[in-house]
């Protein structure tokens, strides 16, 4: 799925890495629970996540992957930009609920990893 | 090549400062990916741990051409039991460490999956000594 696309599915913004909103991604992981997301052997997901804090995308950076929903209108703190910036890391915001932004994705043919 | 970090306990902001850097190095090295990931995965569960559980420790990587020897020597209440400890879910960790992403008893089990030699070392009242080793091919 394109991430453009994927932005405008869950009236998104990107906020950060617009640039690749070109890329397309295949597969989705959808954690509050950073653990979890760093027991992922692959690199091709994007993160559906309700926490906004520098630690999500630190695990995004360890995981080597490079794409953040973050839903219910979640602030991204500057250190989280900068970061992830420095990583080239892709931010998009939504409105709406993790389980709704799943939802849509899922239907829309966003594949799940397990 | 050697290189040494450290780490605060209960400096959330900071964890993973350590991991991120010499992750750039081994990308310098043009280690595997794959073999890269692993090793970052590792060290930075790890020193989320020393920020979560401890109260100050040093983080050093040993390089050398057929792998990684990472050791995290923390001060701090060390663990009792690490058998238990070493069990998926167990945990202690307080609210905070929680709302930071972890605390689900899940990074000593990871640790665990992505190394390739894993040692813990600790005395109660006084800290832990995590061994990791991780070989490039
Ligand atoms: N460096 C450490 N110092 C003291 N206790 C630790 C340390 N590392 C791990 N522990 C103990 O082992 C438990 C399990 O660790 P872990 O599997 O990483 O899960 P979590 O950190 O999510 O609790 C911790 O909750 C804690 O009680
Ligand atoms: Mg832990």
């Amino acid at each position: 799925m394109n991430l453009g696309d994927l932005c405008n599915l869950v009236g998104g913004t990107a906020v950060c890495g617009t640039a690749r909103l070109g890329d397309s991604v295949e597969y989705a992981f959808a954690s509050d629970l950073m653990s979890d997301v760093l027991t992922i052997k692959s690199t091709d997901f994007i993160l559906i996540t309700g926490l906004a804090n520098i630690q999500s995308i630190r695990t995004l950076e360890m995981s080597d992957a490079s794409y953040m929903l973050l839903c219910r209108g979640k602030e991204v703190t500057p250190e989280m930009l900068e970061l992830a910036e420095e990583n080239g890391i892709v931010i998009i915001t939504s409105p709406y609920s993790l389980f709704r932004c799943a939802g849509i994705l899922y239907s829309a043919g966003l594949k799940p990893l397990y | 090549m050697k290189l040494e970090y450290k780490v605060e306990g209960g400096d959330f902001t900071a964890a993973g400062f350590a991991s991120s850097q010499i992750k750039k190095i081994l990308k310098q090295l043009n280690i595997d990916p794959s073999v890269i990931k692993r090793v970052v995965i590792a060290l930075y569960e790890a020193e989320v741990n020393i920020v979560a559980h401890a109260y100050r420790g040093v983080i050093k990587a040993h390089i050398e051409s057929g792998g990684i020897t990472l050791t995290l020597e923390d001060e701090g209440p060390g663990i009792p039991d690490v058998e238990m400890a070493m069990t998926p879910g167990f945990s202690t960790a307080t609210k905070a460490v929680r709302e930071m992403g972890f605390g689900a008893g899940m990074g000593l089990p990871n640790i665990s999956e992505n190394a390739d030699s894993f040692n813990i070392e600790t005395i109660v009242g006084k800290g832990t000594t995590l061994t990791i080793g991780i070989k490039f091919k």
